[in-house]
């Protein structure tokens, strides 16, 4: 047993009789270093270590829930955070849906997340990957004329939950990523643009695709007016359509549905995109980043197909969500590390690829725009009302090919006709480090505004 | 409580700093930090999840050119501080160690309330139970009505290798309130939030009920709104709005970006950046305000920093480590998320001050535009100033008059164009609460302006 399990269950053990108890407790060690002016610019080496409990209180028609955390493992800390948890639960009020996660005999599939490299790199190499990342940066085009950041960071971390109700499980992962933003231009203009990529070692990083994608996505942009404002077609880049699929995922939690918080309420079995849209959750690929073997309340995670073919099959449900809809846990329970609460969450979101890649898919559009970016995602964009309004900045598409660039104009329709409205979706599949793998995707009739 | 200065005793910082100072580091810097977070929140009627959090620990710096070494620990002792010391010290590759000699610290406090432990909790859900009833009698549209209440008490105490050696006691308050009304169109939301760098009394001045009515009559009226316009408009923006600044100039004038060359106001000082009816502020003295603080996170006390005088660019916003690298002082805007955070240039209290005309007239005066009423949050490239930021109530304005309400929308401009094209400022300036967040870490800032008009932005709707 490792030792946060033992604090995990050491923390179950004291529950009062009647008492229902979690305990997540989770630790993590990281590094993270930002190269400037051909020198380190910072070096952080650091652990962090926490606990968060959740007690429940039965009574008459439900539960009393209270909750706690602790952003230590000292004796003293663990032990005033179940007792505040404790003190907690007797101010709520009684919640009938209110439960801890069961055993519900779905396997646990062991992924093995950690890297045996990933100890193996010395610090000094570590410095040198990313001065050299800022060095290639700076000479890779002659339009480069800075770095803002060029930055290597690396974290191992370890979970384990333990329940009154029979979870024991942990979890432990590695990863390092390197990432650089570039500035290009000249006395009178200024574009600015990003490569990342992330492994779960150091030596599985490949900067040469970081630095070309940051000079290609800051050069590009260069000589951007405004755009001519009309309905058009949009493709937007693999990391926007990610985006933008983080914040339909929060329509899809079962939690906003029950709550009548999603534009999705009430909308299962009906056609809600179109048919190139398959949209699934499996946290157990482990292309994914951020794949798991359990989820945050120690459930397996599992494959949940939400839109097949356009229509809408399922809602992604943690145990208390899947108890308000009177259905079961989908193995779905997320959270922001010990200090947040848990959630019902998408984990790992695949959008299925389509046949064209971006030159065949951008020949397929004929005339339109290719966003690279957008801004102002979390003012403009609203997974309850599904208003969706972002700044954007990218390529005119002409005559089937990448024009000249565009910027200073937004971009807007609802995310219900957003997903209507998906004429066609790429093959060119990238895995990046949040919940949803991009893809080039095609939206058609969306209003863009510039001049 | 146990103050922070009892946990690590001056003897233990002064051995700290020696030891981060030990192998030719320029600076050092010891940050330790205790904070406390409560939060509860109402959904349905119900009170749910009580949540308290409680977070302590230290992070040391060590500068040496233009490096910087870092470290943090949730361990307070002196082995564990020493330990820390070492690893952030191991940027520097040996030279000659200097010792110090530390003064007395200076104690201060950021709020007069007796802490957050003074008022009982069933006093602080009273506040939001009754926010239920009262957001749904505004009527029967009102399907969810959702409350928070959330208060922190951080302590902090920083010591450097300069003489800096302060403490500083901060308590905050926040009270959202977000209700969600249904009709034929669909979903809408209305929000209200206030927030402060002060207690529990904070409610002696702010009305709850009043937040619950605001939040739900704006999900309803949005229910009727009407798709927002595409393109240029003129917009009268009322003083709810200061966010506006936050974006479209506060970020480029933080002076990490200015010397990486990454903002647009880069060399522009003394030139005439915006209309000379703006005069922007950052002022981290306001007290009470939700971006107040005694000092910063490098002990320096906030100031008021003016950063544009009538149009033209006067200063920029500095923390220890940029200021150092110009040879001038800090301006009080070091901030930190945590102890577990690097400092950096960040906005305090950031505000255009108010001007002549009467906001009514303002609106009279437009013939066809919009009028935003309350703005969301926002997001700046400062490399090129382009920025976006998004209504949360917005009206169209016809003929001099605010008629239809419109969706919710988002607005992208360019910063310095935005600026310069400000051509009315009213009298009735006020402040808003918001959390800013930059290289991921969010800190608490307050924004503010008067009524005030843009001659044109650009507006992100779908309607022609």
């Amino acid at each position: 047993m490792s030792d946060l399990q033992a604090i995990a269950s050491r923390i179950v053990n004291e529950a009062k009789e009647r008492e229902s108890v979690e305990a997540y407790v989770s630790r993590s060690v990281e590094t993270d270093l930002t190269a400037y002016g051909g020198e380190v610019e910072s070096l952080t080496q650091a652990s962090s270590s926490g606990v968060g409990v959740r007690i429940l209180v039965p009574s008459d028609d439900g539960f009393q829930v209270g909750f706690s955390w602790a952003g230590s493992l000292d004796d003293d800390a663990v032990r005033l955070a179940v007792s505040q948890a404790r003190e907690n639960a007797g101010f709520s009020s009684v919640d009938p849906y209110a439960g801890l996660a069961e055993p519900d005999g779905f396997p646990i599939k062991q992924l093995d997340l950690v890297s045996p490299l990933f100890s193996k790199m010395s610090i000094d190499d570590k410095i040198a990957l990313a001065l050299e990342l800022e060095r290639a940066t700076l000479a890779g085009d002659p339009r480069i004329k800075g770095v803002d950041h060029a930055s290597y960071g690396d974290v191992h971390s370890e979970a384990a939950i333990a329940t009154t109700s029979g979870i024991t499980t942990s979890d432990e992962r590695t990863g390092a990523y390197l990432s650089v933003s570039a500035l290009a231009g000249d006395d009178t203009e200024t574009q600015s643009g990003y490569g990342l990529c992330v492994s779960r070692d150091p030596y599985g990083l490949d900067a040469d695709l970081v630095v070309r994608d940051a000079l290609e996505r800051s050069t590009r942009l260069l000589g951007g007016t405004k755009p001519q404002s009309g309905r058009v077609t949009m493709v937007l880049d693999p990391r926007v359509t990610a985006t933008v699929l983080g914040q339909i995922a929060s329509a899809l939690s079962g939690d906003a549905v029950a709550r009548g918080r999603s534009f999705f309420v009430d909308r299962i079995g009906e056609v809600v995109a179109s048919q190139h849209v398959t949209l699934v959750d499996d946290p157990t690929d482990t292309r994914f980043f951020g794949a798991s073997s359990v989820d945050a309340e120690g459930l397996a995670c599992r494959r949940n197909v939400l839109i097949s073919e356009g229509r809408l099959e399922r809602f992604v449900y943690d145990t208390q969500a899947a108890r308000r809809a009177g259905t079961r846990s989908t193995g779905s329970a997320v959270r922001g590390g010990f200090a947040g609460r848990s959630g019902a969450g998408c984990q790992a979101l695949l959008l299925t690829p389509g046949d064209d890649d971006l030159a065949a898919l951008l020949a397929r559009v004929g005339d339109g725009i290719y966003v690279q970016s957008i801004s102002g995602v979390h003012s403009g964009v609203s997974s309850i009302s599904g208003d969706f309004s972002v700044g954007a900045e990218g390529l005119i598409i002409r005559n089937g090919v990448l024009a000249e660039a565009f910027r200073e104009a937004t971009v807007a329709s609802t995310l219900q006709r957003m997903l209507q409205n998906v004429s066609a979706i790429g093959s060119d599949l990238t895995w990046l480090p949040g919940l949803a793998a991009g893809l080039s995707v095609a939206i058609s009739d969306v209003q863009l505004s510039g001049r | 409580m146990t103050e922070l200065i009892d946990l690590v005793p001056a003897s233990t910082i002064q051995a700290v700093l020696n030891e981060a100072m030990g192998r030719g580091g320029e600076f050092a810097e010891v940050f330790c930090e205790d904070r406390v977070n409560r939060s509860a929140s109402l959904d349905d009627g119900r009170v749910e999840e009580l949540s308290t959090g409680a977070e302590r620990g230290a992070g040391i710096r060590v500068v040496v050119g233009g490096t910087t070494g870092f470290a943090h620990t949730a361990d307070l002792s002196e082995k564990s501080l020493l330990e820390a010391a070492r690893t952030a010290a191991s940027v520097a590759r040996g030279g000659s160690s200097r010792t110090l000699a530390l003064g007395s610290p200076q104690h201060h406090r950021a709020h007069q309330s007796q802490g957050i432990d003074a008022v009982a909790t069933a006093s602080k859900l009273g506040l939001l139970k009754r926010v239920d009833d009262v957001a749904r009698s505004e009527g029967g549209a009102i399907a969810q009505v959702q409350a928070s209440y959330m208060e922190g008490r951080r302590r902090i105490l920083v010591a450097n290798s300069d003489g800096v050696f302060s403490s500083d006691d901060q308590v905050r308050t926040r009270f959202n309130v977000v209700c969600v009304a249904s009709g034929d169109t669909g979903l809408q939301t209305g929000f209200e939030s206030a927030a402060h760098t002060r207690g529990f009394e904070m409610f002696d001045d702010i009305d709850v009920d009043e937040m619950a009515r605001l939040a739900a009559r704006r999900a309803i009226t949005k229910l009727s709104a009407r798709p927002a316009p595409s393109g240029e408009l003129p917009v009268v923006l009322a003083n709810a709005g200061g966010v506006l600044f936050h974006e479209a100039c506060g970020h480029g004038l933080e002076a990490d970006h200015i010397l990486k060359d990454s903002s647009v106001y880069a060399g522009k000082v003394g030139e005439l950046v915006a209309s000379p009816l703006v005069t922007l502020v950052d002022d981290g003295s306001m007290v009470g305000e939700w971006g107040y603080a005694s000092i910063d996170d490098e002990g320096h006390r906030g100031t008021r920093n003016v950063l544009i005088e009538n149009g033209v660019l006067t200063d920029y916003m500095w923390d220890m480590l940029r200021a150092r690298k110009e040879g001038r002082s800090s301006s009080g805007n070091g901030r930190r998320q945590s102890y577990q955070h690097l400092p950096m240039v960040r906005m305090t209290n950031t505000f255009v001050m108010e001007g002549t005309q009467d906001p009514d007239e303002i609106v009279a005066q437009t013939d066809h535009g919009v009028y935003v009423a309350k703005l969301g949050g926002g997001q700046v490239n400062t490399a090129t100033g382009d920025f976006v930021f998004g209504t949360t109530e917005a009206y169209l304005i016809e003929h001099g008059k605010i008629t239809a309400p419109l969706r919710d929308v988002n607005m992208v401009g360019n910063g310095p164009e935005v600026l310069r094209g400000i051509d009315a400022v009213g009298t009735d300036f006020s402040m808003v609460p918001g959390t800013c967040g930059k290289q991921g870490q969010g800190v608490a800032v307050g924004c503010g302006q008067p009524t005030l008009r843009l001659a044109g932005i650009t507006f992100g709707g779908t309607a022609a």
